[in-house]
């Protein structure tokens, strides 16, 4: 029975055999980088050693008792959520209204031109945004240029922790209510035009076209993006927070997530236990998040779930 | 004269001119500032009409030597190689997933999607690649995390699947060989989803730095987005960039034109990032 089974997949690759010799690569690449990575998560339970690798000895949950009695674990854990609550809170209401408005936009040239240049900062990388932060923020930048005309002191921006929420959300929305705005409109110009014109007979206005058929219609859409959103909220984008945090201390207290925390675990301390553990942890966490969040949207807008 | 413009209109025209500038000032104030000369920089701080122009900086960029210069040559080579390197997978795979006759490409479909859901993580990665040895040398830019994308497999997938079945029955019934019709039929006809997922795969080599902060410990290969990530975060590197000036090193200027350089393949390459960029995002959000 089970050679029979055999001998059919073997069949099945020799007859296609140039096929799946074209597929061996994305393959190979998938096991190595994929499924083989998969046994290293059992490194949270042992003291490793990088020269016996996850054969290490066994220390059971001795990672996780250090990692929960530490209070920075708390600290990073809050952040995380914190900042990317803040984000999808405020970058979904941004790229919301951006699309109605895009919607409203009748001049198509005027549309175009100024979807580029919204676009634009979701192309360059967070190493280059802490650049142009750089010039704004600094001691000597911009900013400080503008306070100083209007008489004020000039502002250490880099040693305020409690600024940076303000900034890191500003950046967000900069960098990625272009973008989400886009996928917003192109949903809302898929809406049965039929509806539009229906309303327009019974006398609704712009306005009460857009809260009555364009949001509602709109929010399946924003529910799945928000969902997947929701499910990362325990990771945190380790490209942005390192850029534009780097290791200054003075913002760490607000800017120190789980995956900065975790870098800084694995590569500057060199505890790759330590740092599984935090990192089980986390997709724990966010294992439960994503079938939490689905569960509730499910319920409320049955196309805006994810599965 | 025509009353067509509304006080609504004009609002919504101010609000998203706003935003819009809002997007891309920024990024002239860079560009401004990287033609200061340093001590108008210096005296007046960054404006956006620099009192004194100078272009001391983009010399010492292009200085002959110079370690921007060669993390340019660095980023521009792991592109090139990575872009058509994951091309080339991402191809193979896709043309073997779309064709009716592999009977198990739906289970392998699976086999590539479920690590999208599933990965362990940051740690179990890393402890991968240092034991493939790809750990500081130029392959560990290249190979990890970026070679090769499911999102984009499917994304090629679909757009081969849309081409119609007679296709592959003719080319067989003619004798073609697979890789003749991979290559010599399938091919040219793919080319607006072979853009799309070049355009990706190019933009994220360009600006990756994550393989370079995890994977390298030498300076020597640091790859552009890194040299300019160390320029800021370590001030050794900023007097390494500008001790080949013997005079006066320009440095606030240096930073800017750093960033100036990093940009410019991308505001070349903008036009046709946004077309197919836009098209393949709202393939990628809505099927996907």
């Amino acid at each position: 029975m089970c050679l029979n089974g055999l001998q059919k997949v073997v069949k099945e690759i020799c007859a296609n055999r140039m096929c799946y010799l074209f597929l061996l690569p994305a393959v190979i690449y998938t096991l190595l980088f994929g499924y083989f990575t998969l046994p290293y998560m059992v490194i949270a339970f042992e003291r490793y050693d990088f020269t016996k690798g996850i054969g290490s000895p066994w220390v059971g949950f001795k990672n996780f008792e250090f990692f929960f009695k530490s209070s920075e674990v708390w600290v990073v854990t809050r952040n995380t959520i914190v900042l990317n609550g803040l984000f999808i809170v405020c970058g979904t209401v941004v790229a919301i209204a951006l699309a109605l408005l895009f919607n409203e936009v009748k001049k198509k040239l005027f549309l175009k031109t100024a979807q580029s240049f919204m676009l634009f900062p979701h192309f360059i990388s967070w190493v280059i945004v802490s650049y142009i932060l750089y010039a704004l923020l600094s001691t000597n930048g911009l900013l400080n240029h503008w306070i100083a005309a209007f008489g004020g002191n000039p502002v250490r921006w880099y040693s305020e922790p409690n600024a940076w929420y303000v900034i890191l959300v500003a950046l967000y929305i900069v960098k990625n209510a272009g973008y989400t705005s886009i996928i917003y409109l192109a949903s809302i110009t898929s809406i049965d035009e039929g509806l539009y014109e229906a309303a327009v007979i019974d006398g609704a206005n712009r306005w009460q076209q857009m809260k009555h058929i364009t949001l509602p219609l709109l929010m399946p859409t924003v529910s799945i993006l928000a969902l997947m959103s929701i499910g990362r909220i325990f990771f945190a984008d380790f490209g942005m927070m390192y850029a534009l945090i780097k290791d200054n201390g003075l913002l760490l207290p607000v800017a120190d997530v789980i995956d900065t925390y975790v870098f800084r675990m694995m590569r500057v301390t060199g505890e790759p236990s330590l740092a599984m553990a935090v990192g089980l942890f986390q997709s724990a966490v966010g294992f439960f998040m994503v079938y939490g969040s689905n569960a509730l949207a499910k319920k409320k807008y049955p196309d805006g779930a994810l599965f | 004269m025509k009353k067509n413009f509304t006080l609504s209109e004009l609002f919504i025209t101010c609000v998203v001119s706003l935003f819009s500038l809002i997007c891309i000032l920024p990024i002239l104030l860079v560009f401004t500032n990287s033609i200061a000369s340093e001590k108008s920089i210096g005296t007046y701080g960054y404006s956006f009409f620099p009192k004194e122009i100078s272009l001391s900086a983009y010399r010492a960029i292009f200085y002959p030597g110079s370690p921007i210069l060669k993390s340019y040559a660095i980023s521009v080579f792991i592109t090139a190689a990575g872009t058509i390197l994951a091309l080339l997978i991402t191809y193979l795979a896709a043309y073997a997933l779309a064709n009716r006759h592999v009977k198990y490409r739906n289970e392998l479909a699976l086999f590539f999607f479920i690590t999208t859901v599933f990965n362990s993580g940051l740690v179990p990665w890393y402890l991968m690649c240092k034991l493939l040895h790809l750990y500081n040398n130029i392959w560990s830019l290249i190979i990890p995390s970026l070679v090769f994308s499911p999102f984009n497999l499917f994304l090629m997938r679909n757009f081969i699947r849309g081409l119609p079945d007679s296709l592959m029955e003719s080319a067989k019934m003619d004798g073609a060989k697979e890789t003749r019709i991979a290559f010599q039929i399938y091919f040219p006809l793919c080319l607006p989803a072979i853009a799309t997922v070049s355009l990706f795969y190019a933009l994220g080599y360009w600006n990756d730095w994550f393989n370079a902060v995890m994977l390298l410990d030498n300076a020597n290969l640091y790859p552009l987005q890194m040299t300019l990530f160390k320029i800021q975060s370590d001030s050794k590197m900023l007097s390494e960039v500008t001790s080949i000036i013997a005079m006066n090193p320009p440095t606030e200027s240096l930073k800017m034109a750093t960033a100036i350089v990093t940009i410019g393949p991308i505001v070349l390459l903008y036009p046709f990032l946004q077309k197919y960029f836009v098209k393949g995002m709202i393939v990628g959000a809505i099927k996907g």
